[in-house]
């Protein structure tokens, strides 16, 4: 037993100089853990964020210049007016995802209790901003309005007050969301890549035989390259998250970053078992290439990372529920933002584990067999 | 002989490095023309790389290299001696296609040299015939033997009549018996076109022999020229092989001595490995075919036979690494069992190819070692250090071995396979490639071994006096050991002068058993008219030459089932997976109600939620620290939360505050859904204030008509689907295209457009073509998919789709082929084009987000992509209704970025290597 543990501590050393010793992972790592993060994080955004809004306004009042004014950044572009007939055009080349259309005679309209009508012109194609950003238009035009109106002393109160209040995230800043989520897809890419190619390169450089026929079991090898492969991805993801996701995104961590480490390690333990089970299933590096890239695009934007998990069908539910990503994303999203602690998220735990101890047996039944006849 | 007038090649002052290791250094030399002329000397001595500067297929770094009375630094030269110059480059079929035919791959090359069907068919045939491969016109290149490999690729060399024939150690791994035949070809070719040049570089002294010109070469700089015999009589040596030792500088020969073996002594008849009837099937393949021999303790036993006889996989059955399908082999009288790590402490092996770590250094090598197979911790460090005593390592000790010598690195393997004391050691091919000298240094070291500890060592060689050292050898072909026995009762047995020729005649005997090979067949007349035609082809582009290439590229991708399928149907399963998966559509978002109220009133309000298609109500709150917990847990996405005396507070007008927990943590579906839980609200006002005041009352002034555009469901797949087409359509293409040149420049196939007439747009444009047709009809599939299976209707206009989507792809395969045109490795291709195409596409294109919305750097890397242009074109042509009229610019724009990326990966691209 202890011989084994030598052996698999041995073994990783080895596979942590190895990586170190690459220029072209480090720099890679270094990249994917801090500007790809950085960028995506402050660009790609799924809220209403610099959203592009033009105004057709017949009415030329004050209160329909009051509307235009509304619209302010970060959420809006400054709202453009343009004439009535370039409404088909704009929108169709995709340069205006909203046209508010204000009718004439609007505010006299209004005043005399005639309920005018004000047409909002929505791009369906832009299905992420376009449903958030219909219900944020009609907050403003009504809220100006009744602003309007109140100065003016003839609003009507409502009987209620709802007050909307979003617990982890008050603003809904979607930057919040994307820089984890972005740790959390990284993750799953560089841990695989990096273990496949690890073993794809031992297997082309014929080292791996070497280590065959020496007393060292192929479950040691295994276990070694899971370890110190892990072991780089989890310094780099902490790293990430203390400095480019709390430092530079001033994104406010809610829980335990230990225990998010922790389940991060128990990933990383069924991400890498992936990569080596991936691995023995190609023949060469272009063939994994082909196989990897579509294997971690469903695992990454089917993991409910990208879009809310509930909306997918069910069937497809039930297939993300082999992923280990879908339990990693549930994991991390109540850990970090919901601030959740173990007794919460232990099944996620447990589930990932199990998942890993699967993909490890079966590359473990096919790695001697297929290490040898491939090469 | 030697006394023709002038030279076919001339170098002065030639210095060429690689990085910090110098190749040729200060070369200057005359070959004469109309002649066999040799380049001797061990690997990496700098043979290669002058014959490369010789074809032109490298560039020149320092000096001046004239070839076929010309510079060769002048580009219009080059061109006009594509035509001239045949150059074939080393390894085994290195610039072959393995997976097309013997035919097919004559009739690529004749199409590169711009010769019409009729004429390509003749000439194919002819030398067919001539080198005895037309029996088998179809069998692929990469089935062949190493032999007939090699012919191929004269032929292939020898498809355009060349002036001057390069050929880089065309029989290195051959067998003794088709290395004859090659000569012998050559020979023949040679009575056949006179005036015709030869030039060969090679390891083995014996071949060198015949030719007429020598040139013998070490660390970069010619030691000696003249003939065979000059060279012998200037050093008073019998053969070229000591003559070559003698010329060497002084201390490198020090130390040399003569090899003796001692003779064995003790033997106890005792077998350390045992092989009966091991075979090994590769599929239909018999890769070896019931081999069986016995190796006594401390015997040498030699291992002889050509590249892809089944020497390396015997060695790997005996080791345990390979299953064997039939048969059974004994290590020290027990059955071999692979996962007994008792046994493995005993052997010591050493594979083919140097296989230890390069990324650790010498001494962090021994100390793995060590430590993977146990040695007692004091024992350790002496035995390192007696390593590193007697295998001469102690100066390269912190060094890494990719930095050493290939005689070092050997040594260091054999360092490692002995560290823990094996009694058995078995060696694959331990000296290819490594210079006289060092051979005969490491065959010290297994004399020792053997004679001195007792060592059992089973070795497998090329060299013919390698072989001669050896206790017993086995002589192995096609599978099959043709005799055992020790090296001269087999020499006596065929009344053999050597061992060579002894090997040469079980060959024969073999082959003539079944009978697989033919030789010596009569050479055709040759015809009148050479070269009609071939000579007239220096144009700037050539459409036969182009299509050379598209027409290769489209029958490899056709004959690789595995690349085929993540083309065409890897995109389709992933259209199903996204165009479902990837929704906005937020719906059934589960809530808990923690009602502290309880009244008429409060329940009133609530049925607006539980009744509503977007909700899912969960058991209900009960504590006040309820909330928190499950919203934490994530299984409600929501919490209303109403206050006790809510009713009666909202009777009295006293506008009751009712508060909602949104679960913040994915801000996509808090703000959905906090416009969901604003509409009911609403939705109950108006209702209430209708029920109260008998008629509608909306707490609006103005009413808002929202219309949602050319997708008046707001169904995400409408606006998805046509986004994933735009998605698949660049990443699959791209990364297909990607590995396209980098893997040719890891095969070695790149060597063809290098040394012959096809410029690079050719290569490029043909390259590219099959990929444009597999990525568009990829498009297609994916199309018919969209529509019948999501039923998302192409609104606008299918011309302009259908237009956009070629230039499309024309683009997007571009890009790969660019990616692959900089980058040097397969694996960096990968990383880049997944790297560099994905970030920008998935998030800057407008498939996830609007670009409209997009700002600063991530709007100017979105418009340097093209995938934002098509997805206008996807999205405008499927959903909104568009047109030509209305989508033109894009398509302008997909064209500037096809032919951007096509000039720019013209312009990396080298015509030359560096």
């Amino acid at each position: 037993m202890l011989r084994r543990l030598g052996n698999i501590f041995r073994l990783g050393v080895k596979e942590l100089r190895s990586v170190l010793a690459d220029p072209v992972l480090a720099i890679l790592l270094v990249w994917t853990f801090t500007f790809a993060i950085y960028e995506v994080a402050q660009n790609a955004k799924m809220e209403i964020s610099n959203a592009s809004v033009a105004i057709v306004d017949e009415d030329r009042s004050k209160l329909s210049r009051r509307i235009q004014d509304a619209f302010l950044p970060p959420y809006f572009k400054p709202a453009v007016e343009i004439p009535g007939t370039d409404i088909d055009q704009s929108m169709d080349t995709g340069k205006f995802i909203f046209v508010i259309e204000i009718p004439p005679d609007f505010e006299a309209d209004l005043l005399s209790s005639r309920t005018p009508e004000i047409q909002v012109n929505i791009d369906a194609t832009a299905m992420s901003v376009a449903g958030t950003g219909a219900s944020y238009i009609q907050t403003i035009i009504t809220r100006e309005t009744l602003d309007f109106m109140n100065a003016r002393g003839s609003a009507l109160n409502p009987p209620l007050n709802v007050v909307v209040r979003a617990s982890f995230n008050p603003n809904l800043n979607s930057t919040w969301f994307m820089a984890v989520m972005q740790i959390v897809n990284n993750v799953t890419v560089l841990a695989m890549i990096l273990t496949g190619a690890a073993l794809i390169r031992e297997r082309e450089h014929g080292t791996i035989e070497h280590l065959l026929v020496m007393p060292v079991t192929s479950a040691e090898i295994m276990i070694s390259k899971v370890w110190a492969n892990g072991l780089v991805i989890v310094v780099a993801a902490a790293l990430s998250l203390t400095f480019v996701v709390q430092g530079l995104l001033q994104v406010p961590i809610a829980g335990s970053k230990l225990l998010f480490i922790a389940g991060a390690a128990i990933y990383l333990f069924s991400i890498t078992s992936l990569g080596i089970l991936l691995a023995t299933m190609t023949s060469s590096m272009p063939q994994f290439g082909l196989l990897a890239i579509p294997v971690f695009v469903v695992m990454e934007l089917l993991s409910g990372g990208t879009t809310p998990m509930e909306s997918m069908p069910a069937w497809l539910q039930t297939i993300m529920q082999a992923s280990p990503s879908t339990h990693y994303v549930s994991f991390s999203q109540a850990v970090l933002y919901r601030g959740a602690w173990i007794d919460i998220v232990w099944p996620q735990m447990v589930t990932m584990a199990v998942i890993g101890c699967v993909f490890f047996a079966v590359a473990l039944i096919r790695f001697r067999r297929t290490i040898v006849s491939f090469s | 002989m030697t006394s023709a007038p002038d030279s076919i090649a001339q170098l002065s002052t030639v210095t060429h490095e690689y990085g910090e290791v110098s190749a040729l250094d200060d070369v200057s030399v005359k070959i004469p023309a109309g002649c066999m002329a040799g380049l001797i000397g061990p690997d990496g001595v700098g043979k290669s790389t002058l014959l490369a500067l010789i074809s032109g297929v490298r560039t020149i770094q320092a000096g001046r290299v004239h070839a076929l009375s010309g510079d060769m630094r002048d580009k219009a030269h080059r061109r006009n001696c594509f035509n001239r110059i045949a150059y074939m480059p080393q390894g085994l079929g290195k610039n072959l296609y393995p997976t097309l035919s013997i035919y097919e791959n004559l009739d690529f090359f004749a199409r590169l040299f711009g010769q019409d069907a009729k004429e390509r068919h003749r000439r194919i045939g002819e030398l067919l015939q001539a080198t005895g491969l037309a029996p088998f016109p179809d069998r692929p290149a990469g089935k062949l033997s190493g032999g007939m490999k090699q012919k191929l690729g004269l032929c292939c060399a020898l498809i355009h009549d060349p002036d001057l024939l390069v050929l880089d150690e065309p029989t290195t791994g051959v067998d003794p018996l088709s290395r004859r035949q090659f000569w012998q070809l050559i020979d023949r070719i040679r009575a056949r076109r006179p005036h015709m040049s030869v030039v060969v570089a090679t390891a083995y002294m014996d071949e060198a022999e015949g030719f007429d010109w020598l040139a013998a070469m070490d660390d970069g700089k010619i030691i000696a020229t003249g003939s065979p015999a000059e060279l012998k009589s200037q050093t008073s040596a019998d053969t070229l092989e000591a003559a070559f030792i003698a010329l060497l500088p002084e201390q490198k020969r020090s130390g040399h001595q003569q090899i003796n073996v001692p003779p064995r002594t003790g033997e106890d008849g005792q077998f350390a490995i045992q092989a009966s009837g091991l075979t090994k099937r590769f599929g239909n393949f018999t890769a070896v075919d019931h081999v069986s021999f016995d190796i006594e303790r401390g015997e040498i036993f030699g291992f002889l036979g050509s590249n892809g006889c089944g020497k390396t996989t015997t060695m790997k059955m005996l080791t345990g690494l390979l299953p064997a399908s039939e048969g059974e082999a004994r290590l020290f009288n027990k059955k071999l069992n692979a996962r007994d790590m008792q046994t493995r402490r005993r052997v010591g092996y050493m594979s083919q190819s140097f296989s230890l770590y390069g990324e650790l250094t010498v001494l962090q090598n021994l100390e793995l070692h060590a430590h993977l197979f146990h040695l007692p911790k004091h024992q350790r460090n002496d035995r390192i250090t007696d390593l590193l005593q007697r295998f001469d390592l102690h100066d390269v000790l912190d060094h890494k071995p990719d930095s050493l010598p290939l005689g070092v690195k050997q040594r260091l393997q054999l360092a490692v396979a002995i560290i823990h004391q094996p009694e058995v050691l078995i060696l694959d091919e331990p000296t290819s490639g490594v210079d006289p000298i060092a051979r005969d240094d490491f065959w010290l070291l297994l004399i020792e071994l053997s004679r001195n500890e007792g060592v059992t060592i089973f070795i497998s060689t090329h060299f013919m006096n390698e072989a001669a050292r050896c206790d017993r050898i086995s002589l192995m072909h096609a599978g099959k050991v043709l005799a055992v026995g020790a090296p001269q009762d087999l020499a006596d047995a065929r009344h053999a002068g050597s061992l060579d020729e002894a090997f040469v005649a079980y060959l024969q005997d073999a082959i003539a058993d079944d009978n697989t090979d033919t030789a010596d067949n009569p050479i055709v007349a040759e015809p009148a008219d050479t070269a009609a035609g071939a000579r007239h082809n220096a144009s700037v582009f050539s459409v036969r030459r182009m299509w050379a290439y598209a027409s290769r590229e489209a029958k490899e991708l056709l004959r690789d089932p595995i690349r085929l399928a993540f083309a065409l149907l890897g995109p389709m399963i992933l259209m199903v997976t996204f165009g479902y998966g990837i929704s906005f559509d937020v719906e059934e978002l589960p809530y808990a109600v923690y009602d502290q109220d309880r009244s008429h009133e409060s329940r009133q309000f609530l049925e607006n939620f539980s009744s509503s298609r977007y909700f899912i109500e969960r058991p209900p709150v009960t504590q006040p620290s309820g909330v928190e917990t499950r919203l934490k847990s994530g299984e409600l996405k929501f919490a209303i939360e109403i206050p006790s005396g809510f009713g009666k507070n909202m009777l009295k007008g006293g506008q009751p505050e009712v508060g909602v927990w949104l679960d913040g943590a994915m801000p996509f579906r808090a703000e959905t859904a906090r416009g969901y839980i604003q509409g009911v609200t609403a939705q109950y006002i108006a209702d209430m204030s209708t029920r109260q005041t008998g008629h509608s009352v909306s707490v609006s002034p103005v009413s808002i008509e929202t219309r949602f555009r050319y997708n008046q469901a707001f169904k995400s797949t409408n606006a998805i689907t046509p986004g994933v087409i735009m998605l698949l359509c660049i990443l699959i293409p791209a990364m297909m295209t990607a590995v396209g040149i980098v893997r040719e420049k890891e095969m070695g196939s790149i060597t063809n457009l290098y040394s012959t007439p096809v410029t690079r747009m050719e290569f490029l444009l043909g390259k590219q073509l099959p990929y444009i047709a597999i990525a568009y009809a990829s498009f297609i599939s994916l199309c018919v998919l969209v529509i019948l299976v999501f039923a998302v209707p192409i609104k606008g206009s299918l011309a302009a789709l259908a237009v956009g989507a070629l230039f499309y792809v024309w683009a997007t395969t571009g890009f790969g082929m660019l990616v692959s045109s900089f980058v040097n490795s397969q694996i960096a291709a990968i990383f880049a084009t997944a790297i560099l195409a994905m970030i920008p596409t998935m998030n800057f294109s407008g498939f996830m987000t609007p670009v409209s919305t997009l700002g600063g750097g991530a709007k100017i890397m979105g418009a340097l992509f093209p995938a934002p242009y098509f997805q206008q074109v996807s999205v405008g042509s499927f959903t909104k209704g568009l047109s030509f009229a209305d989508l033109w610019p894009n398509h302008l724009s997909l064209i500037g970025f096809a032919l951007a990326f096509f000039f720019t990966a013209t312009f990396f691209l080298r015509k030359q290597d560096v």
